[in-house]
């Protein structure tokens, strides 16, 4: 860290733009291994050729719009806080189930927002979560089946206008409650019947890209990585997650209660070694 | 030394096409009105920052005492801040001690830098750093792309001077006192009241005509137009608007809104509903009463309901 900000011309703390997409790389290290694509005369393309290379090598994803479905609004209205959802239009008990799910912007700093992981056997149905989007891009979804093979769908997203920034609106009041969580469920929760549940933990999710002129120092990098919801011991999703999330992460996924009384626990970690946990009961109503 | 050579002059002309290049429409000064004596304001268009405007869209202005000058915001790019600054011109020689920068928002702060040459105190709220670090970048980014040659030369400038609770200026026969508020509009929001004159420049906590814009805390601002109300001030300068006849009903009027969007947002929150559900049918009814509407509505929506689905 200490090394970048004194390397590091103030310019480069620009949101979007190559030199930021690098010193994210360096930050994040590991994310992206090499970045080395052909020039292409669209830079958007040429972006995207250098992510999908990044991420999947030489394999190029099919069109995915017979297996999944990507929500995302017309135009980012807050740019920190653009709301998405993915929804299998396959079933996802059998076949062609997807395991591996890459929700990719394309023109911010890091492009990879989330990988969802759904490693047991249970059927999902929807996931849904809330991703900064400051410059017009394309957003995607790649799916990898169990089959290995890759789909992608793709929407357009306009960036908002005025004054909406991709960042915090009061970093003092989300630092203050940091690991706070809460789990949303339906007033009614029937036992085997699919409910959507909403996941949120208070977090700042500092991308560590932002130069402060007066300290001189870049404002570190803090935010979630990890998050893993289980229910009944039996893991639902994972995710990992990045810099692309919007402060105050926040996960909907769909859950099919047991008959009984039961358990569901999240476990979070953010990039700077904490570590929350929780657990919270999933009580099906009266009757 | 390098002037005096062959192409010294070459560059010269260049530079001047470069300048007169950027010369804003506006010519060479702001038209100024005196909202009170010594209080100079000139009103930013009701409209989306844009290349036909030049992105003077907010309320922007000085005032003036027995021997120094206060500018207050500098527009929403360096040629913004320059015409400003040719209107100080106009009405005085008194040197510009103090830029106050009332919010982190572009086109309030982007024309700072055309008061560098002045070498005054660049104050904001003590968040204001911070906030510039975050943003300040973006937002030069966004004009440059937005509102093209208008804003050429535009650069953010930090300030050097901070407030915490409140503090006076003393402009000569003249005090002003600064207040910063907790977080509102923004949470970096720097009011200044003229005592001389009763002159409230409140800047973006009051939106006139204009739909407010939600980039702190709905809770809070809805708090602080409470305070406000109790304030002791004869006029009200808003950011975007007009100065209102009736102080109490233009603050009604965005209480009114924001609280629209408070309970219609509990609502959707009750039944757990999602954000989309919320900007598709919160707040709706208030479409005919507030300019640009369309443009931050849905914005507004989605503020408040991150925030709200934390009560």
């Amino acid at each position: 860290m200490t090394t970048v900000s004194e390397s590091a011309h103030p310019d480069a703390c620009a949101w979007p733009g190559a030199w930021a997409l690098l010193l994210a790389m360096v930050l994040l290290g590991g994310l992206w291994p090499v970045l080395a694509g052909p020039v292409l005369a669209n830079p958007d393309e040429a972006r995207w050729e250098e992510i999908r290379t990044a991420l999947f090598g030489d394999r190029l994803p099919a069109d995915g719009r017979d297996l999944l479905q990507l929500n995302t609004p017309y135009r980012a209205e807050d740019a920190a806080v653009v709301p998405v959802s993915i929804k299998p239009l396959a079933d996802q008990a059998a076949g062609r189930r997807i395991q591996d799910l890459y929700l990719i912007i394309d023109m911010n700093p890091v492009p990879l927002a989330t990988v969802f992981h759904f490693p047991g056997t249970q059927a999902w149905d929807e996931i849904a979560t809330r991703i900064r989007v400051n410059a017009y891009s394309n957003v995607r979804a790649v799916a990898r089946t169990e089959d290995g093979q890759l789909y992608m769908v793709v929407n357009y997203v306009k960036a908002s206008g005025g004054c909406s920034a991709p960042s915090l609106k009061d970093p003092a009041a989300a630092a203050a409650q940091i690991g706070r969580m809460k789990l949303v469920l339906p007033e009614r929760v029937s036992p085997g019947e699919r409910l959507a549940a909403q996941f949120l933990i208070k977090h700042p999710n500092n991308s560590g890209l932002q130069f402060d002129q007066v300290s001189r120092q870049f404002i570190p990098a803090d935010y979630v990585k990890h998050i893993a919801v289980s229910y009944q011991g039996q893991p639902l999703f994972t995710a990992d997650t990045n810099i692309s999330i919007s402060e105050n992460p926040s996960v909907r996924f769909g859950l099919i209660p047991a008959a009984a009384a039961g358990e569901l626990s999240v476990q979070v970690q953010d990039s700077t070694g904490r570590a929350f946990e929780q657990t919270f009961p999933v009580v099906p109503s009266g009757g | 030394m390098r002037l005096s050579t062959p192409r010294g002059p070459l560059l010269i002309a260049l530079c001047c096409v470069g300048l007169l290049g950027w010369r804003p429409a506006w010519a060479d000064a702001l038209p100024m009105t005196e909202a009170a004596p010594g209080v100079y304001l000139d009103q930013g268009v009701q409209e989306v920052a844009a290349p036909e405007n030049q992105g003077h869209i907010a309320n922007i202005g000085f005032i003036v005492g027995n021997e120094r000058v206060a500018v207050i915001d500098t527009g929403g790019t360096y040629a913004e801040g320059l015409a400003l600054r040719a209107a100080v011109r106009r009405v005085t020689d008194l040197p510009i001690a103090y830029v106050i920068l009332t919010h982190v928002h572009p086109d309030h702060v982007l024309g700072a830098a055309a008061f560098e040459q002045d070498r005054p105190e660049f104050i904001g709220h003590a968040n204001l750093a911070d906030a510039l670090a975050r943003r300040g970048e973006h937002y030069r980014e966004r004009a440059l792309a937005d509102l093209g040659e208008a804003a050429e030369g535009t650069r953010l400038v930090v300030p050097g001077s901070s407030v915490a609770g409140t503090r006076e200026l003393d402009l000569g026969g003249r005090t002003l006192e600064l207040r910063a508020h907790p977080t509102a509009h923004t949470n970096n929001d720097l009011s200044i009241l003229d005592r001389q004159t009763g002159t409230w420049w409140l800047s973006d906590l009051l939106f006139v005509d204009r739909i407010p814009v939600i980039d702190g805390s709905l809770l809070g601002w809805l708090r602080e137009l409470d305070t406000i109300d109790q304030g002791p001030a004869l006029r009200l300068v808003p950011g975007h608007g007009g100065v209102p006849a009736d102080r109490y009903a233009a603050v009604a009027a965005q209480r009114r809104y924001l609280q629209a969007v408070a309970a219609g947002v509990r609502a959707v929150l009750r039944r757990q509903g999602t954000i989309e559900e919320a900007v598709d049918s919160v707040g709706l009814a208030e479409s005919g009463n507030w300019l640009l509407f369309d443009d931050y509505h849905r914005r507004n929506v989605t503020a408040a309901f991150v925030e709200l689905e934390w009560e």
